[in-house]
C-alpha cells in the first residue's frame, strides 16, 4: 500500500474511460466524494469495497442511470455526459446489473435485440435479427438456441445473454455490477473465459464483486472504494490479500479464531445424562432427484458445516432437515423425537429454526420493520389468538437490536432499508427470539461485506457456545473450516465424505469435492463413522 | 416445428384444436352445419367482437387489462349513429369515432402510466363514463337510414363459394391480419411483449414504458371505436343500453386464445381463434334449438377455466424445470428508481 504499488496513468493514450472527480449528493449523503476511476482497453478492472462504498453509485453514474452532482467522464478523451441507460449505450458504455435485466418471457434472440431491432419498411427483419444475436453471442464463445425464452435458461447463461445484449450494441465498455453473485464455481469459469476473450479483443471491463479469489483470478488491476472516496489502485500482482481487505475495510480486519472444539455451558433442558440424543439427527435422509440418503447428527454446542459446490445438494438436505421438503426415505429426529414427515410447523415445534439462502425472497419482509421482522416467527408460534404484547415486542427487538449490533436507525425502519448484512442479522435475531435448539443456517454471509461477515461468525460462534446446535451451509470454505468442529461434504447430490477436528481444512475438503466419485458405499457412510 | 410445440405455443393450440373439435362435432350431428353461408354469417356476427378483441390483446399483452371495451363500442357506436342521424355520411363518421376513440384510450393510458394507477381501476372509470356519455348523447335507441348502409348490407360483400362474405368480416380479417404483423414483426410489437413479459427489465433495457403503454390503450381505444361503428352499420342503429359486459367477453376471448392475462405470451391469431370458439358455441347452442342460449355463457366460463388451468399447469412446468433462475425474478418487487 505504498505510494509506489499505486500505478499511475499511462501517459503515453488517454484511458478508454477517464472519470475525474466525480461528486454525488443524495438528499443528506454524499454518496461519492470526488472519486476519480481510469480504465483502459482491454482491461479489466475491479471495483471494490463494503456495502455503502460507492461502488453501486458509480456504476449508475456510468450507466447513464444517475448524473453526478459535480465531475467529468471522459470517453476516449471526449467528455460524455450519459443521460440514461440508452444514452450511455449509445456512448459505447453498457452495463449489465446484478438483477439480470431481460424479459424472461422473450426468446434469446429477441431480448439481445430488444428495442434496436433491425427493420426494413417499418418490419423487423428476423433473418438479421437472429445473426446479430447470433453474432454477439459468438464474441462470447457460447452456443444457445435463440429461439428459447430466456425463462428456461439457468442463471449463468442469463447473464451471458445480458452480456450479448450489451456487446450487441457495439459495446467498448462493459460494467458488470456483482455478475458472479449467483453462479457457481463452474459457471463462473464460463463467465471468465468469456470475460478473456472479451478483454482479447480490446474492450475495457469494469467488474464489481464481492469475491476476492475472483478478483485475483480475472482482474488487471482493482480499484478500492470506502465510504464514498476513493481509497487507492493498484495492479493486482502488486496487492495482497491483506492488503486489499484493509483498504476495504478501513482497518486491519480481526482474525476470527476458532473457538473451543466443544464446550457447551448448558445442557439441553431434559437430558442430564451423558449420553443425551443427539439435538438433530438423521438417518437415511434422501430424496428423489434432490438428494441422495444421507445420515448426520448434530449434537447441542456443535457446528457442523454442509460444505459443497453450489447444487450440490447441500440446500436440499437443510430443506429436509427443517421439512421444508417431504424425504422419500429416512426421518428427522429433535432431541430423540421423530418429527413428522414434512412439516415445517412441526420442525418449528420441536425447536428447529432455519435462515433461508436467499433472505429477501424467502424470509425477510421487506417493507415491514425490524421490530416486524424480529417478532414474526415467535408470534406465529404463539399462534393469532395469543398477540405478543407491544412492550414485549418493543423488549425483544431492542434487545437484538443491541445484541447482534444491528446497524438501523430504529425498531420501526423497514427491512428493505438496511445493508444486507443487517437483514441477516434482523433474520437471526428472529430465529433467536424464539430460542431454538438446532439453528440451520444457509449462506448467511452470502452477498454481505466483509466487517459484517466478521460479526456475523463471532455471532455464530457466540451461539454455538452457548449451546445451540447449529447447521451451517456456505460455499466459503474458509468459513466452514473456522465455524465447523464437523463438516460434511457433499458431491453431486451424495454425501462425498465427512471430516473433523484437524482433518477439517480447506485443502482436505476441496479435495473431496474434487475426488472423482467413489463406489456407492460412500454415500451411505454416516458422519460420525467417518469422523471417527 | 420445434418452436410450434414450444409449451407457449399449447394454449393457442389447444384452442385450434378445440375450434376444430366444435366445427366437426356441429356438421356430424346437424347437417349443413360447417356451410361456406354460416361460417360467413358467423364472421360478419361476431366481426365487431373480433375488432375489438384485436385491441383488447394488445393491452393484455402488455400486463394490461381494458374494461372500458363494451362502453367503449357503445358509446362510439350511438356517436356514429347520431352523426349519420344529423347528416353525416356514414363513412365520415369512422375517422371522427377512430380519432375520439384513440383519444379516450390514450387519455386512459395516459392516467395508467403518469400516476401508477392499476388500469383495473381507471379503465373501469372508463367504463362508467363512456356508458354515461352514451346515454348522455341520446338516452333511447336511435335507429339510422343512409342509402350507404342499404347499399353495404344488400351489395357490399365478398362473393365466397355460393355464399357472401359481409364487407364487415371483410374489415375485421384485415385488422385481425394488420395487428398479427404489428404484434409480431414490429418493433412496437417487441416492446409491447416486452412491457408485459416483466416492466421492469424492459425499461431498464430501454423500453419507453410510458409511451408504450399510452399507445396500446389508444390502440385498444381505436379497435374499439372501429368495432363500434361496425356495429352501428350492422345494427343500423345505436343503442345506449347495447354491449354491456362485452368487455368480459372480449377478455374470455383473448385469454382462451392462448394469451396470458399477466402479460407477455399470446397473439393476436390466438384471439381470432378465441373469438371463433365462442361464435360456434352460440351456433351449436342455435342449432340444438332447445337450449336456452344462456348456455352460451355456460360454456364460455367453462372453457375459460380449463385455459386458465392449461396455463397454469405449462406455467408450472416452466417454473419446476428452472426453479430458481427466471421464475423468481419475476416476482421480485419493483425497485424504486
Amino acid at each position: 500500500m505504498t505510494p509506489a504499488e499505486r500505478l499511475n496513468h499511462p501517459a503515453a493514450s488517454p484511458p478508454l474511460v477517464d472519470v475525474r472527480g466525480v461528486v454525488m449528493d443524495y438528499p443528506g449523503v454524499r454518496a461519492l466524494d470526488r472519486v476519480s476511476f481510469d480504465l483502459a482497453r482491454g482491461e479489466i478492472h475491479a471495483l471494490m469495497g463494503e456495502n455503502g462504498a460507492g461502488k453501486s453509485t458509480l456504476v449508475k453514474i456510468l450507466a447513464g442511470r444517475q448524473r453526478p452532482t459535480a465531475g467529468t467522464i471522459r470517453l476516449g478523451g471526449t467528455e460524455i455526459r450519459p443521460a440514461s441507460t440508452r444514452h450511455a449505450e449509445a456512448h459505447g458504455v453498457s452495463t449489465v446489473f446484478q438483477e439480470i435485466d431481460l424479459v424472461p418471457t422473450l426468446s434469446v434472440a429477441d431480448n439481445i435485440c430488444l428495442g434496436r431491432e433491425p427493420t426494413r419498411l417499418g418490419l423487423v427483419r428476423r433473418p438479421r435479427l437472429r445473426a446479430r444475436a447470433a453474432a454477439a453471442l459468438r464474441r462470447l464463445g457460447i452456443a444457445i438456441d435463440l429461439d428459447r425464452t430466456v425463462e428456461e435458461l439457468p442463471t449463468a447463461i442469463q447473464q451471458l445473454v445480458a452480456i450479448s445484449r450489451a456487446l450487441d450494441c457495439d459495446a467498448r465498455v462493459l460494467v458488470l455490477d456483482e455478475p458472479t453473485s449467483s453462479l457457481d464455481a463452474s459457471e463462473t469459469g464460463t463467465l471468465f473465459e468469456a470475460l478473456r476473450r472479451l478483454r482479447e479483443q480490446g474492450l475495457g471491463i469494469v467488474f464489481v464483486t464481492h469475491f476476492i479469489e475472483q478478483v485475483y483470478a480475472i482482474a488487471d488491476r482493482i480499484t478500492v472504494l470506502r465510504n464514498g472516496a476513493r481509497v487507492g489502485c493498484w495492479t493486482t500482482a502488486a496487492l495482497s490479500r491483506e492488503a486489499l481487505v484493509s483498504a476495504m475495510t478501513g482497518r486491519r480486519l480481526e482474525a476470527v479464531h476458532r473457538g473451543p472444539a466443544a464446550a457447551p455451558e448448558r445442557e439441553p433442558i431434559g437430558a442430564p445424562a451423558a449420553h443425551a440424543p443427539p439435538a438433530l439427527a438423521a438417518r437415511d435422509l434422501g430424496r428423489r432427484r434432490s438428494i441422495h440418503p444421507v445420515s448426520l447428527h448434530v449434537s447441542c454446542g456443535e457446528a457442523l458445516g454442509l460444505a459443497g459446490l453450489l447444487g450440490s445438494g447441500r440446500t436440499e438436505l437443510a430443506r429436509l432437515l427443517f421439512g421444508a421438503d417431504a424425504p422419500d426415505t429416512g426421518r428427522v429426529e429433535v432431541e430423540g423425537r421423530p418429527l413428522p414427515v414434512g412439516s415445517v410447523r412441526a420442525a418449528i415445534a420441536a425447536g428447529v429454526a432455519m435462515t433461508p439462502e436467499d433472505r429477501k425472497s424467502q424470509g425477510l419482509l421487506l417493507d415491514f420493520s425490524v421490530r416486524e421482522n424480529i417478532v414474526l416467527a415467535l408470534q406465529s408460534r404463539r399462534g393469532p389468538l395469543h398477540p405478543l404484547p407491544r412492550a414485549e415486542q418493543d423488549r425483544l427487538a431492542a434487545h437484538y437490536i443491541e445484541a447482534l449490533a444491528i446497524a438501523a436507525p430504529g425498531p420501526d425502519t423497514p427491512v428493505g432499508q438496511l445493508s444486507g448484512g443487517n437483514q441477516q442479522k434482523v433474520l437471526l435475531a428472529r430465529w433467536l427470539a424464539v430460542q431454538p435448539v438446532v439453528l440451520i443456517l444457509d449462506e448467511p454471509t452470502r452477498g454481505i461485506d466483509v466487517g459484517a461477515r466478521a460479526e456475523i461468525e463471532r455471532l455464530i460462534l457466540d451461539l454455538r457456545a452457548r449451546g445451540m446446535a447449529i447447521v451451517l451451509i456456505s460455499s466459503e470454505l474458509d468459513e466452514i473450516v473456522r465455524l465447523c468442529d464437523r463438516a460434511l461434504v457433499l458431491r453431486d447430490r451424495t454425501a462425498a465424505g465427512a471430516l473433523a477436528g484437524e482433518a477439517l481444512d480447506e485443502s482436505a475438503v476441496l479435495a473431496m469435492v474434487a475426488a472423482a466419485p467413489a463406489s456407492a458405499s460412500i454415500a451411505n457412510r454416516t458422519v460420525d463413522e467417518d469422523a471417527g | 416445428m420445434r418452436a410450434l410445440l414450444a409449451s407457449r405455443n399449447l394454449p393457442s393450440l389447444a384452442a385450434a384444436a378445440i375450434l376444430a373439435v366444435l366445427v366437426v362435432a356441429g356438421s356430424v350431428r346437424f347437417e349443413h352445419f360447417a356451410s361456406v353461408g354460416n361460417l360467413s354469417n358467423l364472421l360478419g356476427d361476431y366481426a365487431f367482437v373480433a375488432i375489438a378483441a384485436v385491441g383488447a390483446t394488445f393491452v393484455i399483452l402488455a400486463g394490461g387489462i381494458d374494461l372500458s371495451v363494451g362502453s367503449m363500442v357503445a358509446f362510439t357506436a350511438m356517436l356514429a349513429a347520431w352523426l349519420v342521424d344529423r347528416g353525416w355520411h356514414p363513412l365520415a363518421t369512422v375517422p371522427v369515432c377512430l380519432a375520439i376513440g384513440a383519444a379516450l384510450g390514450a387519455a386512459m393510458g395516459g392516467l395508467i402510466h403518469a400516476f401508477a394507477l392499476p388500469a383495473f381501476i381507471v379503465t373501469l372509470a372508463g367504463m362508467f363514463a363512456l356508458r354515461a356519455a352514451t346515454f348522455l348523447l341520446h338516452d333511447q335507441p336511435l335507429g339510422i337510414v343512409h342509402p350507404f348502409l342499404s347499399w353495404m348490407s344488400r351489395d357490399a360483400a365478398v362473393p365466397l363459394g355460393g355464399a357472401a362474405l359481409p364487407a364487415r368480416a371483410v374489415l375485421m380479417l384485415a385488422v385481425v391480419a394488420l395487428g398479427a404483423i404489428v404484434a409480431g414483426r414490429t418493433r412496437f410489437g417487441r416492446r409491447v411483449y416486452a412491457l408485459g413479459g416483466s416492466p421492469r427489465s424492459a425499461e431498464a433495457m430501454g423500453v419507453s414504458v410510458g409511451t408504450t403503454t399510452v399507445a396500446v390503450y389508444a390502440l385498444a381505444g381505436a379497435c374499439a371505436a372501429l368495432a363500434g361503428v361496425v356495429f352501428a352499420s350492422a345494427k343500423r342503429a345505436g343503442d345506449p343500453t347495447a354491449l354491456v359486459g362485452l368487455e368480459l367477453t372480449v377478455i374470455a376471448a383473448v385469454v382462451i386464445g392462448g394469451t396470458l392475462l399477466s402479460g407477455g405470451v399470446g397473439s393476436v391469431g390466438g384471439t381470432l381463434l378465441g373469438v371463433l370458439i365462442l361464435g360456434v358455441i352460440r351456433l351449436l347452442i342455435d342449432f340444438q334449438g332447445n337450449l336456452n342460449a344462456a348456455w352460451t355463457s355456460v360454456a364460455t366460463g367453462v372453457l375459460l377455466l380449463a385455459f386458465a388451468g392449461l396455463q397454469r399447469a405449462l406455467a408450472g412446468l416452466g417454473g419446476w424445470a428452472d426453479r430458481g433462475t427466471g421464475g423468481a425474478a419475476r416476482i421480485e418487487p419493483r425497485l424504486p428508481r
